[in-house]
């Protein structure tokens, strides 16, 4: 294994993004605690979603989840494009580093991005409502797999894109509305029967309601069903994923 | 590390995009420290060979060794021992200089022990000074330099230069090329592609040419410009008159009053020449005689201009 190589690149990838830091990291922490004023303020004192837990508590672990899938998927696929754009990508793919060398240095560069939005928006969250927190684990647990799998899914969209427009359409019209209507500002049991129902083939969904419920050890599935959705939909988009990259799909012609 | 001679060897590589076969059965291989071009017009196929050889393109059949080593089965022992110049103008905008050529050894498993070789390749390739910059802010004569060192930080023994002087100064094409020569002198193999052919003359010692995706012709410089069956015979004539019919045509260029004439050297002596054009009537003001550059060996085999 060219254990070298992969740091070399994992660090090459939180490097790209820690020099861009303010549209990286500040600008989606801005994005999400202007959601949760305008949110919090309008609502939070006519909505109660779980007993005993304000509107303004509940939307807290949504937005950081939206915010850290969002960035996550961003990651890995805006450094593919770009690479694949300004032809740099040829000095990675001529180097000896393995598919799941290459797989692992990004989707972890991915999940960090998402992490460190994450940590800081919780640090925000804090100043308006202090969380409880019911599990550690399964915070970290549902942060992981869901930037995980996040990650991996920008990979793929990265791999398949041509130019920056399709990634911005798969990003708006795909990404973006998949992780906003999926349970982070509501809880699926407000919906009509037939989206509730849909819901439950939704893996963001359980994305959300997983993290939501490491803080307040209530959500609208069970956490073993929110690990395993959220666990098989990184496992299988990775699947993917390595398979594009082993076999050179769209990236060795 | 197998035992072979061979710093890369090619068989019976084929590929094929929708209808276009780009290669269709190469074979030949290229001596450990030799300096070898790879010659063809666009289209010949060379770029997607080269891509093969790198491991950017997949061929649909055969097999590709660097140093012995197969370049899908030991793909990382292969790309370890080669160096790639491409011909684009690519680089990463987030990094300087000196960052790129110490991430680019980092994926080659090279880490501090070769930041000293990296320094000296800033030096021979006068970069040392642009260090710090930013890829995006240098020339393009510049990104050509960086693009080299790129492809030599991890000290390949195998070095492929796509193209490296197209679109560059007469002064960095001579740096370049004594940069060349010297790393061929260093023991290092050289892979020349270019479309400048005086330039592949001056340095390569063997000559492969591709054409449609096949190999036209693999021989020693010296050679291939020895097996061409003609050789140029430049005149500067006085008088309106017409060339004798056997020799209208040979004319390959008329210029103000001079004419070029490609002549066989077996069936057209020159002597003979010379007295069939002062027959027609002319005076002969001024005669030269060339051989044949490789330019016109390449014109000779592929019918086309480099």
């Amino acid at each position: 294994m060219n254990v070298f190589g992969f740091r070399t690149l994992l660090v090459k990838e939180i490097r790209r993004f820690w020099k861009v830091l303010v549209q990286t990291v500040l600008s989606p922490v801005v994005t999400a605690v202007l959601y949760l004023a305008v949110f919090g303020h309008v609502l939070g004192e006519r909505m109660q979603v779980f007993p005993g837990v304000s509107y303004t508590a509940f939307i807290i672990p949504g937005l950081i989840m939206m915010s850290v899938i969002q960035n996550a998927f961003a990651n890995t696929s805006s450094s593919l494009i770009q690479s694949k754009m300004m032809g740099n990508l040829v000095f990675l793919l001529m180097a000896p580093l393995s598919a799941w060398e290459l797989f692992g240095a990004y989707v972890l560069a991915g999940i960090l991005r998402g992490v460190l939005i994450g940590t800081v928006l919780y640090g925000f969250g804090w100043l308006v409502v202090p969380l409880p927190l019911h599990s550690w684990a399964a915070v970290l647990a549902m942060t992981v797999l869901a930037g995980g799998a996040l990650a991996v899914l920008g990979l793929i969209a990265g791999i398949l894109a041509e130019k920056f427009d399709h990634l911005a359409a798969f990003q708006n019209f795909f990404i973006m509305p998949a992780s906003f209507l999926s349970g982070v500002f509501y809880s699926i049991h407000t919906l009509p029967e037939f989206w509730r129902g849909l819901s439950h083939y939704n893996p963001f969904f359980y994305m959300i309601d997983g993290f939501r419920w490491g803080f307040f050890g209530v959500g609208d599935a069970t956490i073993a069903a929110s690990l395993l959705w959220t666990g098989g939909f990184f496992a299988l988009c990775s699947a993917i994923a390595l398979w594009m990259l082993q076999t050179g799909y769209r990236l060795r012609p | 590390m197998p035992v072979t001679s061979d710093a890369i060897s090619i068989e019976g590589v084929r590929k094929t995009y929708g209808t276009l076969k780009a290669l269709d059965g190469v074979e030949f291989s290229i001596r450990r420290g030799e300096f070898f071009g790879l010659l063809g017009p666009n289209g010949a196929g060379k770029s997607t060979l080269i891509g093969i050889i790198a491991g950017l393109v997949r061929m649909d059949a055969g097999r590709v060794a660097v140093l012995g080593h197969d370049n899908r089965r030991e793909y990382r022992a292969a790309r370890r021992a080669l160096g790639v110049v491409p011909q684009e103008l690519v680089f990463d905008p987030f990094f300087s200089v000196r960052e790129c050529l110490r991430i680019q050894a980092g994926y080659y498993g090279c880490g501090r022990e070769y930041w000293p070789w990296i320094e000296r390749l800033l030096d021979e390739l006068d970069l040392a000074s642009k260090a710090g910059a930013t890829i995006r802010q240098l020339s393009g004569g510049m990104k050509r330099r960086v693009l080299i060192a790129q492809a030599l930080v991890h000290k390949p023994p195998v070095v492929i230069l796509d193209e490296p002087t197209a679109g560059v100064d007469v002064e960095l094409r001579r740096t370049l090329w004594r940069f060349a020569r010297k790393l061929h002198a260093e023991g290092t193999t050289v892979v020349l592609t270019t479309h400048y052919l005086e330039e592949a003359e001056e340095l390569c010692q063997r000559i492969a040419i591709l054409d449609r995706g096949r190999l036209k012709a693999l021989e020693g410089t010296g050679q291939i410009l020895a097996r061409h069956p003609f050789r140029f015979l430049r005149l500067t004539l006085d008088g309106d008159f017409r060339l004798p019919p056997g020799l209208e045509p040979c004319v390959v260029s008329r210029l103000n009053g001079s004419l070029e004439l490609k002549l066989k050297r077996e069936e057209q002596p020159i002597g003979e020449v010379l007295e069939s054009v002062r027959g027609a009537g002319f005076r002969i003001v001024d005669v030269r005689t060339r051989e044949p550059t490789l330019e016109d060996v390449f014109l000779e085999l592929t019918g086309e201009r480099a």
